[in-house]
């Protein structure tokens, strides 16, 4: 086992990401930020919290984005559904996906999936805490990386939030 | 996450857990069905044939909604104008259709456990619509989910079912399903029509007065008469049975506490429940109707699993 990041580690990580939006998507005019459920919601709660101390907090438009039906292993695996959270209209906008790992990119395929249900964004970005780069299965990068690191297929990546874990810092876990 | 089972051929053989899950299942396809995109592609691969041989509106309809949100492919097969009016066998006439391959299949049957048996001879998994008059699973789902969404739990609940017990699948369900979530259940109605093993078999408490069942309850399932299977007269008239059973607004009014009203459908208006009722603020019927779609999606979706 081996810590990629501590706890304070993770929350300079986050605010250094939350600058890169705010500079990126200026007064966040037609920015909406999607958290991807359930395990994404932790560190999309972090990013905005962030986000409302150095931007206006009334223009942040924060919702919750479930995959579950959109999966392409639904016949092998069954997953709980959560709840999908978007009170306002994604029609032209610009979509930051939040979610805390990147790794085959079938998750963040799904979201595109459901995404699309809701409207037609003006630009769809990818905010990730961990990148797990090399072991991609579809042509998907982060525009905003919190850590990129190389991993073995074997390995697993397990992050742990205060509020949930009682412990915070994200782990590389041999199996 | 997945049920214990790999058909839904009635609630008796489902675990609390199962139900649970479908139900949690259930309020995110009813989610689902607010968006402006009703639809999700989860069983785009899946082929779904729905199999009545008996005469149905909202569950067929509901099914093969459901089946539709959920991007599978449906086969409609219904008993006039298929081949089974010359004679072909349940098994064979499935076995055909199988042939083609299809996944799942959505069946009623008049006679009670033909899914049973159909499930023993076929590999495809088999929902269960209405059997005779054995059960009506997916209706007490979708009853329980209404039931939930008006109350908030079914632990505690005290549900009134009343009517045509002996011959209603949906009461038998029903009943399996809300004592196994803890709820209270009295049956009500005429006695020629309550079979004697409601009280010695599933623990049901039975009152023949309707008025009595209403002031005691929370929920009133009113279920209909079903003169289709009635083949000696049980009760003299629908006008008499209406007199002592049916439910109308006075009688409502006279209670002194507000009560939910309840029913499967189809309605016999007049008979079993008066307009002014079921028309009126206490009914949930169509929001019953409404529920269904979501619940069902929630049964595919759950049995399209390969691994269960």
């Amino acid at each position: 086992m081996k810590t990629i990041l501590t706890g304070p580690q993770i929350v300079l990580t986050v605010k250094r990401l939350a600058h890169q939006i705010h500079e990126n998507h200026l007064h966040l005019k037609d920015t909406v930020l999607l958290g991807i459920q359930p395990r994404g919601i932790f560190f999309s709660d972090r990013i905005v919290n962030e986000l409302k101390q150095i931007a206006n907090p009334s223009a942040i438009k924060y919702g919750k984005l479930d995959i579950t039906f959109y999966r392409d292993d639904v016949r092998k695996q069954l997953h709980v559904p959560n709840k999908t959270d978007i009170p306002f209209d994604i029609e032209n906008k610009n979509v930051i996906i939040i979610d805390d790992v990147l790794y085959k990119g079938r998750t963040i395929r799904a979201a595109l999936d459901a995404l699309l249900d809701f409207g037609r964004p003006a630009k769809v970005e990818l905010c990730v805490l961990i990148d797990r780069r090399f072991s991609r299965e579809f042509p998907i990068q982060p525009d905003y990386c919190g850590e990129a690191i190389d991993t073995f297929i074997s390995q697993k990546v397990k992050v742990y939030w205060k509020e949930k874990d009682e412990k915070e810092c994200i782990e590389l876990l041999d199996s | 996450m997945k049920l214990s089972t790999k058909h839904l051929l009635g609630i008796k053989d489902l675990q609390t857990e199962d139900i649970e899950t479908i139900l949690s299942t259930a309020q995110q396809f009813k989610d689902v069905l607010q968006r402006p995109v009703k639809k999700v592609p989860s069983l785009r691969d899946v082929t779904i044939l729905n199999l009545f041989y008996e005469n149905s509106t909202r569950t067929r309809i509901s099914f093969e909604l459901a089946e539709k949100r959920l991007s599978a492919d449906t086969i409609n097969f219904t008993v006039s104008g298929s081949s089974a009016a010359k004679g072909e066998t349940l098994l064979d006439t499935v076995n055909n259709i199988l042939s083609m391959k299809v996944d799942m299949v959505v069946m009623r049957h008049s006679a009670s456990g033909a899914p049973h048996f159909l499930a023993k001879h076929i590999p495809a998994a088999i929902v269960n619509a209405g059997d005779g008059i054995n059960e009506h699973p997916t209706q007490a789902l979708l009853d329980a989910f209404s039931m939930k969404e008006k109350f908030g739990k079914l632990q505690g609940l005290k549900v009134a079912i009343i009517g045509d017990i002996m011959h209603s699948r949906v009461a038998l369900s029903d009943i399996y399903l809300l004592t196994k979530m803890g709820a209270e259940i009295v049956v009500a109605g005429p006695p020629t029509l309550i079979p004697k093993y409601i009280t010695e078999a599933l623990g049901v408490r039975v009152e023949y007065n309707v008025k009595r069942a209403l002031q005691w309850c929370d929920v009133a399932n009113v279920l209909r008469i079903q003169l289709e299977r009635q083949n000696q007269p049980l009760f003299s008239s629908l006008r008499e049975y209406n007199l002592a059973y049916g439910i109308n607004r006075r009688l409502l009014e006279s209670l002194g506490k507000e009560i939910t009203i309840m029913h499967p459908g189809p309605i016999n208006r007049g008979v079993e429940l008066d307009s002014d009722v079921a028309d009126g603020p206490y009914s949930i019927i169509l929001n019953q109707v409404e529920n269904g779609v979501a619940v069902r999606m929630a049964v595919l979706y759950l049995l399209a699993n390969r691994e269960n």
